[in-house]
Formats: C-alpha cells, structure tokens, sequence
C-alpha cells in the first residue's frame, strides 16, 4: 500500500485516576474495588442543596505532575461545569477545568526506535471529576448504575498532535504510566481503568501543512491495544483516502477480539458541552509557596535516577534504563549502592538474581523478602573472596530468601560452602588433579591447552566447590605451566 | 444568534426534551424575546475590562485529603427509583 506517502499525526488524551484518600470535591473514600455504591455522599450522589468541597491534594497531585513535565503554572484556577447528560453523571455536570487548566506546556521525553530520544509536548494538564460506571451487560433491560467512581479526582494529560507512530505512542505512554508512579499520584493500571488514554488520530500526505481530519479512538485498556488501535485507524484511513473516500470526523471504539475499530458517534451530532465557570467553587489560587512545598516533596524522578545510575555509579545505558523501569527496583538498587560501593556487583545482582526470584513467583519487588543489608553482606563476602557468585547465587541465596532473618555468614558456614582461598590448600588438590591425569599433563604441555578446564574439574571437585576459582585456575595454570 | 427551529431541535435534543409543532413556534418567540432582552447589555462599552467571574480575591478554599464516609450503601438507593440491593437501575443505555 502507498504508506509511504502518508504521514500519521497523533494526539494522546491520558487521564489519570489519582491515589487520593478521598474523591476530588467530597470526603468519601476514592478507593477502587469496593463493594458497588459504598463509597458515596449526597455530594456524589448530587443531591439538591449539597455543595462541592474542594481536596487539596488533587491540586497537589496536579502540581507534582506538571513541575514533572517542566509545565508552566497557572495561579488562578477557575472550575467549570462540563455539561450533559448520562445515567452515571447523577449532578447532570462534571466538575472540570476549560480555559485555566493548571499546567500548560511542558513535555514527556521519550526514546523512539532509533534508540535517539525525542520530547513530545504537552498542551495541557488539568483537573476533573471521574464519572460513575454504568454496566449495559448485567441485564437484559436495565443498565446498572455504580457511582463509587463518581467524584474521583483525575487529571487529563493532552499531548500536542505530534506522535508520528504507533511506537512512539507505545513509548509515550510506557513513560507516562511510568512518571506517574514514580510520582505516587496514581497506579498507572489500565486494565483496571485507573489510566485511560483516548488517541486522536488523522493522516496527510507528507509536506502538506493543514491536519487530516481526525478520529477519536477511544477503549484501549493496555498500551499494546493504544498501539494497535492506532496501527489499524492509520490503515483505515488511508486506504479510505486512496479509494478516494473522505474521513468523517467520528468517535470510535477499539474492539481488542478483532483488532478493528467501530464507529461510537459522529462527531455532527457533537455534544455542546456548554462549559461555564462553577459557581460552586471559588478559584483556586496556585501561590510560590504551593510550588515550593510540592517541590521539596517531589518524589526521585525516572530521569535523575538514570542519570546518577550512569554518572555516579558508572552504570551503562541499558543497565540504568532496565533499573528505572519501576521505582521499587530503583530504589532498592539506591538503597544497595549506599552500603556498597561494588556498583556493578549491584546491580547484577539485582538484574540477575532478584528479577529472577521475582519473575519466576510472579512477585512485585515490594514482595522481595531481603532487606538491602543481606545482598550487601553476598556482595561482600563475594569480594573477600570467601564465596565465588555461581555458589552465592545458586546455593546461599534461595535458602536465604527463604529464612530472610538469617544471614549469608550463617547459611554458608551451616552449610560448609565458605569458599577457600588457602594457596597452600589449593595448590594440594592441584598436586592431585596432575598426578591423577599424568598423560593429559603432557597433552597440555604439548600445546593441547584447552585441557585447562579439565583439571580446573578436577580442583572444584576435590575441594567440593569451595575453591576460589580465579586463584585456583591461576594455580592451575602455574603448575602445569611450570614443567 | 436566530432562533430557528434547528436551534430549537439542537437545545431539545442536549435537554433530552421532546416538543410538538406549534410549541416550538411558541419557543422560538419566547427565547427571541429573552434574546433581545439580552442583547441590551451589549450597548455597554467593555473595551479593557477584565471579565468578573467571582467576588472574592482569594478564598482558603480545599480541605485535608480526609476520607470518611457519612452515608450507607442503603441511604444512598433508597430515594432511586428502581434499585436493587446493590445498584441504581436505569433503562438500558447501550443495547
């Protein structure tokens, strides 16, 4: 197909449920997965007479986000209703922001293919209320009405329409989901909903200057389906356009069975929204002080980590990149590498290892059962040349992530695997490794020198492993070497 | 702005209302004649005048991110008009 010709241009709408104890404006609880319609109010529910009461840390949570995104502040924040109509919307309005969003500008740094790194830009960052959930599935005539999410504090992140492709869109937001973790404002799970992303999507050939007309895909529950619903409205469109066409300005669903989209509602029939100024809510004023508190609380970010894992600790890129990928293990690795100063033997460990231990449970770090000290104790006994790693690793530390309060020492002195270092002890079973093979020592001698390993065998057998073996292939060597 | 019944259709159609022949003729009067009630304010000069929107310059507005709940699952159904014991139940949305 004439792909080439054509140039996508994406915008990405992400909205951010946040981890508030309360929702955004009344004082029932935000959490998820309660039982249906327990976590209400009068004011969730909309009852008349009831009024708005605004929670601070929404405004917090927006702040941490946007001084994240190096975003612009606004001071004077002024709250507007959002207007229509639906079952799970009970004040017939959401609470939202329309001409003062909080945070405007700004960017998300992301890597592209080329392994080269790219800032997308952000227009805007503000904040609203989550709407209730209706279920259309449940029963034949009725639609089910849960309102525990009514009220919930979110913030709708929206890029500038400068996504090229489906992987840039894919990196995007692999490194939202990832900043608003580190960030602690929410848990970054689509598949539960706590982060939703809509994508604006058009095609134009390449060089023109005017924008295609655009699509709005929305209920993509992973970043993979934000990928491939991108991927199949980009065909869509083009090959419409090349059978000569025209692309209707439409809202369309993902269907994640069959990997197409389908038509929700055109856009002709669009919703007036009639956005005015709540008169609920006074404005909220964003003052330096707000900025700096928020800022002497902020979080480690992704990006400092990468950099100090490089800078100070030596790291490379792809080790720095695979540590920051969560913040539990980046923090654990942190907290490794103020009590060691063997870096690399860090964070080997914790790739190796700890990402194994963890994989093969299907566990998250916060369930890893050692405290930093235990891996340290490994590091250490590994650099005093009392344990070699494959024993460590193999041997000491699956018994000890099962008696966590136990140590390295004890595991391995119960368990007669301190490895030795005694030149003299070693240089013996050396000795009897060579009287052993008296022919193969000649092979060697004879230029056959791959025949080391084969009495480096021999050493680790006689000691029962616990031979250092650098110094014992350095013996090893010597001895045969030695005629 | 002209009133049109078009208008009139759009405006029913965002209020979820339905109206008849003759009283959306009598609508289009009557939002007319609000209209061009209105419309007097635009006699008033607001070159260089900052739009008012609230009275107040600055409010300590916000509350601690407190959560407490003051209502049950009960009290919150019982003024619905269907409900069972756990959701509200309206006709269905999506078929």
């Amino acid at each position: 197909m004439s792909r080439e010709i054509y140039e996508p241009v994406i915008g990405l709408e992400v909205h951010i449920q946040l981890l508030t104890n309360s929702k955004a404006f009344s004082a029932d609880p935000a959490e998820f997965g309660a039982m249906p319609n327990t976590n209400i109010s009068v004011i969730s529910l909309g009852h008349p007479g009831t009024l708005p009461f605004f929670n601070k840390r929404v405004a917090d949570f927006a702040l941490r986000l946007g001084l994240a995104c190096k975003s612009s502040i606004t001071h004077e924040n002024i709250f507007a209703r959002k207007n229509y109509f639906y079952a799970d919307l009970p004040k017939g309005y959401q609470i939202t922001q329309d001409k003062t969003p909080i945070c405007t500008g700004g960017s998300i740094r992301i890597k592209t293919a080329d392994q080269t790194t790219r800032d997308i830009a952000i227009t805007r960052i503000h904040m609203e209320e989550d709407a209730g959930k209706s279920m259309h599935d449940q029963d034949p005539y009725d639609s089910l009405i849960d309102l525990n999410r009514a009220g919930v504090p979110l913030l709708e992140m929206v890029s500038e329409p400068e996504i090229r492709n489906s992987e840039e869109a894919y990196a995007y937001l692999t490194e939202v989901r990832k900043l608003v973790r580190y960030l602690d404002i929410c848990d970054g799970n689509m598949e539960e909903g706590s982060m939703r992303c809509d994508a604006n999507i058009s095609v134009r050939k390449k060089g023109e200057t005017r924008f295609g007309t655009k699509v709005e895909v929305k209920n993509m529950n992973s970043i993979r389906n934000v990928q491939r619903a991108i991927e199949f409205e980009i065909d869509r469109q083009i090959a419409l356009l090349e059978s000569g066409g025209t692309i209707s300005q439409e809202t369309r669903s993902f269907d994640a069975s069959q990997g197409n989209t389908f038509s929700l509602r055109s856009k002709e029939t669009a919703n007036d929204y009639r956005y005015f100024p709540e008169p609920d809510l006074c404005p909220l004023f964003i003052k330096a002080e707000d900025i700096e508190r928020v800022k002497a609380a902020m979080p480690p970010l992704p990006e400092e980590l990468y950099q100090n894992f490089v800078s100070t600790f030596g790291l490379s890129d792809y080790d720095a990149t695979n540590l920051t990928d969560s913040k539990p293990v980046a923090l654990y690795f942190n907290q490794l590498c103020s009590l060691t100063k063997n870096y690399k033997a860090a964070a080997n460990w914790v790739m190796g290892p700890i990402k194994s231990y963890l994989n093969e449970r299907a566990l998250e770090m916060e369930a890893f059962p050692l405290a930093p000290e235990k891996i340290v104790e490994l590091i250490q006994m590994i650099d005093q040349g009392q344990l070699n790693f494959s024993v460590a690793s193999q041997k000491i530390f699956p018994i000890l992530t099962e008696n966590p309060a136990s140590s390295a020492l004890n595991i391995a002195g119960e368990q007669n695997l301190i490895q030795n270092s005694n030149s003299e002890l070693i240089n013996e079973w050396v000795q009897q490794a060579l009287l052993k093979y008296p022919e193969k020592v000649l092979e060697y001698r004879s230029g056959k020198t791959g025949l080391l390993g084969l009495f480096m065998g021999e050493v680790m057998k006689l000691s029962q492993g616990k031979a250092d073996p650098k110094l014992a292939n350095t013996l090893v060597k010597a001895a045969l070497d030695a005629r | 702005m002209t009133v049109d019944e078009h208008l009139i259709g759009q405006l029913a159609n965002l209020a979820k209302l339905e109206f008849e022949a003759e009283a959306k003729t009598e609508i289009i009067k009557d939002l007319n004649r609000i209209l061009s009630f209105v419309e007097k304010l635009n006699e008033i000069d607001t070159d260089g005048i900052e739009p008012l929107i609230y009275l107040v310059d600055d409010s300590p507005s916000g509350r601690d991110d407190i959560a407490h709940l003051q209502i049950s699952q009960d009290e919150g159904l019982q003024n619905a008009p269907k409900h069972d014991s756990d959701y509200f139940r309206v006709p269905k949305v999506i078929s």
